[in-house]
C-alpha cells in the first residue's frame, strides 16, 4: 500500500495492483483498524482499462493509503464486510457497470445513462425496500418538496406514526460534472466547482485548488491561505447559523428562527465583503484568491464578526435552554456511534455522535492555524447533539475568524500556476460546514485531467440520515432532515 | 419569554425599507456590467470571448454585446480586457421581462415593464409562488430563501412561497433544468391554476449557465416554460430577485424601476 502526506503528489503507477480478492480484504482490514474510506471509484487506466481505486485516510497520522485492483466486469463486493463502501460501489455499478458480487443493496443512485447501452432509468424508479402487513403503509414524497430546498424523493414505511424505513432516492439534481472534467482544466472547471454543491462553493473550490496545487508543487502564500480559511470559516458560520434557525422554525420555536435567518445573511455579506459574492464565487483561484483583505477591510469584517456572533449566541441560547425545545431535540433521531463509525459518517452529523473527526485538525492546509482546542463532538447522536455540535463550531470559527483577521500574515495574493505536471495524482481533504470534501485528481500525459472524482460530505451522509429513521415517528423527520441538512446536488454532481 | 422579549429588543428591527432604500452594497458587488463598445479592439481581438466560462460575451453584426441571461459576474471578461470595455456598476436592477432585454450592448438598459393588465390586477397584492429546483446549485434557492426573513419581509408585499402548486400563482424555478427533474418541472407547472406566472432565477435557469450544452441538462427554463421574469446572477443578489419581483408587478415607482 502506498502512503503519502495530503499536500503531496504521486504518480498513479506508484498505486499498488491486488488481485480482487486482496484488495478487498486489505482494505476491510484497514478500515477495521481505523482508516476511513474517503473515495472508492473506478478510473481508466493509460491503456484504456477500468481500475477501481480506494483512497483510505488514517486522521491519526494525518496520511493518506491508496490501492487498486482491475475488477473486469465485476468484483466480490466490499459492502458486506466494510458498510463504508456501501454508496461508492452502487456508483462504481452505475456509472461503469461492474458488478460488485453479492452487494446488498445494488441500485442505482442518480439514474442517468447507462454505461452497458441498457434504457435509462426513470428518475427515482426502482424496486424499493418494502415492508408488508395489514396495517403497514408506505408514504412517499418529492422530488418536489413542500419548502425551497432540493429534489429528492423519500419513501417511508410506516406502522402506525413509526418509521420502519426510510429510503431515500436521488439524482434529480445529476448535471453530470464529473463527465466534464477530464481534459481539463479550462475555463469552465473552476465554475464547475463553485456550484458543485453552492452553499459549499468555499470547501470545493479550496478542494479542487488544493489537489491542483499538490500536483504542481505551488505554495500559495500564507495570506492567500489565511483569506480562504477565512471564508470557508464564514461559510460554516453561515450554514451552521442557518441551520439552527431552520431546526428551530421546524419545531415552531419563531424567535431564534427568525433571528438566525437575518443572522445567516449577515455572515453571506461578510463573505461578500470580501469578494463581492455572497457565496464567494470568485474568490479562490488555484495558487491563491483573487481578492485582498486590506486593514479596513479586516477591521470591518472583525467587527461584524463579532456583533454577529453576539446576536447568534443570544438567539441560540434561546433556543438550547429552552425547556419546550430541549424535550423535543432530546433522544429524538438517535444515531448510535458504532453505526456513525460503519458508514463512515462524516461533519457535524458524526461528531454530534461522539466521533473525533475534522480535517481541519487532522489534515491541516499549509500555513493555515488549527482552530482553539479539540474538535466539538456531542454524546447520543440525536437532535440535540446535532444542534449543540453546531452551536460550538460557530465558537470555534468566529474565534478563528477573529484571529486570522488580526494577524493577516503577508504575501502575494495569487501565485501563477505552471501548467500541471504529467502522470501525476493528488488528494484533497477539506472539512466543509457539512463535512469532508474529497477531490482526487489524476493527469494524463500532457498534463489535462485524466480523471476526477467529487465526493461531497453527503455523498457519506445521506444513508445515516435512513438510519436515523428508523424506530422514529414520521412527524420527526423534518427534524431530522434538517439536523443533517444535506446536499442533494452536491450528492447528484 | 422575557428573554425572548429582551433578545427581541436587544437585536432591534431589521426591516430594509425597501424599495425605498437598501442598505449598502459590498463595494466589490457586481452588478450590472458597463459596455464601452467603441473601446474594443474589434472582434478579432477575443480576448474576453476566450475567457468567459459561460459564453456570454459575444460579437455579432452590431458588435459586442454581453447576455446577463448566462453571465455568472466572474469578472474573468473585465479583469482580461486590455481596453477595459466591460466594468462592473453596482446597480443589482438587472431583472428583465423579455429574454432579448437581457443582451447588453452599451447604451441605457431597456427598462422592467409590468405584466400585462389581467394578472397584474390579480397578483399585485397577492402572488403565491411555488419554487422548483431543477438542478439549482442552492445558492440560487437559499437567495430565494432568505428574502422571507425579516430582512426582506417578503410577506409584506403579499408575495410568498407556498407548499402546493395548487396554491400557487406561479412558478419560480431554478438550476438548468436537468434530465431528470424536467418532467416533475412541467407537472408542477400544470398543476398550478392560471393565468399564472413562471420566473427564472439565476443564469442557470435562464440559459443553463455554466451548465448550458451538457447532456444531463436542457439549457433551462427558458425553452420549455412560458417565462414572465428573467432574473440574472450567479447567483442574483436578493435584492434582484426582489426588484424583478416587485417590478413584474408593477409596484415599483418609476425611479426604483431603474
Amino acid at each position: 500500500m502506498v502512503e503519502w502526506h495530503v499536500h503531496d503528489s504521486l504518480t498513479v503507477e506508484a498505486i499498488p495492483v491486488l488481485t480482487a480478492e486482496d484488495f478487498r480484504m486489505a482494505v476491510a482490514n484497514a478500515v477495521d483498524q481505523g482508516a476511513r474510506l474517503v473515495a472508492f471509484f473506478a478510473a481508466p487506466t493509460v491503456g484504456g482499462a477500468t481500475r477501481l481505486y480506494a483512497i483510505l485516510a488514517w486522521d491519526g497520522r494525518s496520511c493518506l493509503q491508496a490501492l487498486a485492483t482491475d475488477p473486469g466486469f465485476g468484483y466480490p463486493s466490499l459492502t458486506p464486510i466494510c458498510p463504508q463502501a456501501h454508496w461508492f460501489e452502487r456508483e462504481i455499478f452505475e456509472v461503469h457497470g461492474i458488478t460488485p458480487h453479492n452487494h446488498p443493496w445494488l441500485k442505482p443512485i442518480r439514474f442517468h445513462d447507462r454505461q452497458d447501452g441498457g434504457e435509462r432509468p426513470a428518475p427515482c424508479v426502482t424496486e424499493y425496500f418494502t415492508v408488508h402487513g395489514s396495517e403497514v403503509h408506505e408514504v412517499a414524497v418529492g422530488p418536489v418538496h413542500a419548502g425551497i430546498i432540493e429534489p429528492g424523493h423519500f419513501r417511508f414505511q410506516c406502522l402506525g406514526e413509526t418509521v420502519l424505513h426510510l429510503e431515500i432516492s436521488l439524482g434529480y439534481q445529476h448535471r453530470g460534472i464529473e463527465a466534464q472534467l477530464p481534459g481539463g482544466p479550462d475555463r469552465r472547471t473552476i465554475h464547475f466547482m463553485e456550484t458543485a454543491a453552492g452553499d459549499t462553493t468555499m470547501g470545493h473550490t479550496w478542494a479542487h485548488c488544493a489537489a491542483l496545487e499538490a500536483i504542481a508543487g505551488v505554495r500559495p502564500s500564507p495570506r492567500a491561505q489565511a483569506i480562504r480559511a477565512i471564508a470557508l470559516e464564514l461559510e460554516r458560520l453561515a450554514n451552521h447559523t442557518g441551520d439552527l434557525g431552520a431546526l428551530a422554525l421546524d419545531m415552531g420555536f419563531l424567535p431564534t428562527s427568525s433571528f438566525c435567518g437575518r443572522l445567516r445573511g449577515d455572515f453571506l455579506n461578510m463573505t461578500a465583503l470580501v469578494c463581492g459574492n455572497r457565496f464567494g464565487r470568485g474568490l479562490v483561484r488555484p495558487g491563491g484568491v483573487v481578492w485582498d483583505i486590506e486593514p479596513e477591510r479586516a477591521q470591518e469584517l472583525l467587527r461584524r464578526v463579532r456583533t454577529t456572533v453576539r446576536d447568534v449566541r443570544g438567539a441560540v441560547r434561546l433556543f438550547l435552554e429552552s425547556s419546550m425545545a430541549r424535550n423535543r431535540l432530546e433522544n429524538t433521531g438517535a444515531l448510535a456511534v458504532e453505526h456513525a463509525v460503519r458508514l463512515g459518517l462524516v461533519g457535524p452529523a458524526a461528531r454530534a455522535c461522539g466521533v473525533v473527526r475534522d480535517d481541519r485538525w487532522s489534515y491541516p492546509q499549509p500555513d493555515v492555524p488549527l482552530p482553539a482546542g479539540t474538535p466539538a463532538t456531542g454524546e447520543g447522536g440525536d437532535l440535540l447533539a446535532r444542534a449543540m455540535v453546531r452551536a460550538q463550531e460557530i465558537e470555534t470559527s468566529a474565534a478563528l475568524v477573529e484571529r486570522l483577521l488580526q494577524e493577516l500574515p503577508h504575501g502575494p495574493l495569487l501565485l501563477p500556476m505552471p501548467k500541471l505536471p504529467p502522470q501525476r495524482m493528488a488528494v484533497s481533504l477539506i472539512e466543509a460546514w457539512r463535512g469532508e470534501v474529497c477531490h482526487v485528481v489524476a493527469t494524463d500525459g500532457e498534463g489535462r485531467f485524466a480523471w476526477y472524482k467529487v465526493v461531497d460530505p453527503s455523498f457519506h451522509n445521506w444513508f445515516g440520515l435512513t438510519m436515523v429513521l428508523r424506530g422514529t415517528e414520521i412527524s420527526d423527520f423534518p427534524l431530522c432532515n434538517k439536523s443533517f441538512n444535506l446536499s442533494y446536488c452536491g450528492h447528484d454532481l | 419569554m422575557l428573554r425572548v422579549l429582551a433578545e427581541r429588543w436587544r437585536q432591534k428591527m431589521r426591516t430594509i425599507d425597501f424599495p425605498r432604500n437598501h442598505p449598502p452594497l459590498s463595494d466589490r458587488f457586481r452588478g450590472r456590467p458597463l459596455l464601452q463598445p467603441e473601446r474594443c479592439a474589434g472582434p478579432g481581438c477575443g480576448t474576453c470571448t476566450a475567457v468567459c466560462p459561460s459564453g456570454a460575451i459575444g460579437t455579432d453584426a452590431s458588435g459586442l454585446f454581453l447576455d446577463l441571461g448566462r453571465c455568472l459576474f466572474c469578472g474573468a471578461c473585465s479583469a482580461a480586457c486590455p481596453k477595459g470595455v466591460i466594468s462592473w456598476s453596482d446597480d443589482f436592477r438587472m431583472a428583465a421581462r423579455r429574454r432579448e432585454d437581457l443582451v447588453l450592448r452599451g447604451g441605457p438598459p431597456p427598462g422592467l415593464f409590468p405584466l400585462e393588465k389581467e394578472r397584474r390586477q390579480l397578483f399585485a397584492r397577492s402572488l403565491r409562488l411555488r419554487q422548483v429546483s431543477a438542478g439549482g446549485c442552492m445558492a440560487c434557492e437559499a437567495d430565494l430563501n432568505v428574502l422571507t426573513t425579516v430582512v426582506f419581509d417578503l410577506g409584506r408585499f403579499g408575495i410568498d412561497f407556498v407548499a402546493s402548486p395548487r396554491h400557487g400563482d406561479g412558478v419560480a424555478v431554478t438550476g438548468p433544468v436537468t434530465r431528470n427533474m424536467r418532467d416533475a418541472l412541467l407537472w408542477t407547472l400544470e398543476a398550478t391554476p392560471e393565468p399564472r406566472v413562471v420566473v427564472a432565477v439565476g443564469a442557470c435557469a435562464i440559459s443553463g449557465g455554466i451548465y448550458r450544452g451538457l447532456p444531463e441538462t436542457a439549457d433551462g427554463a427558458t425553452e420549455l416554460l412560458p417565462v414572465d421574469l428573467f432574473i440574472p446572477g450567479c447567483p442574483p443578489h436578493p435584492l434582484t430577485i426582489l426588484h424583478g419581483l416587485l417590478g413584474m408587478l408593477g409596484r415599483l415607482s418609476t425611479g426604483e424601476a431603474g
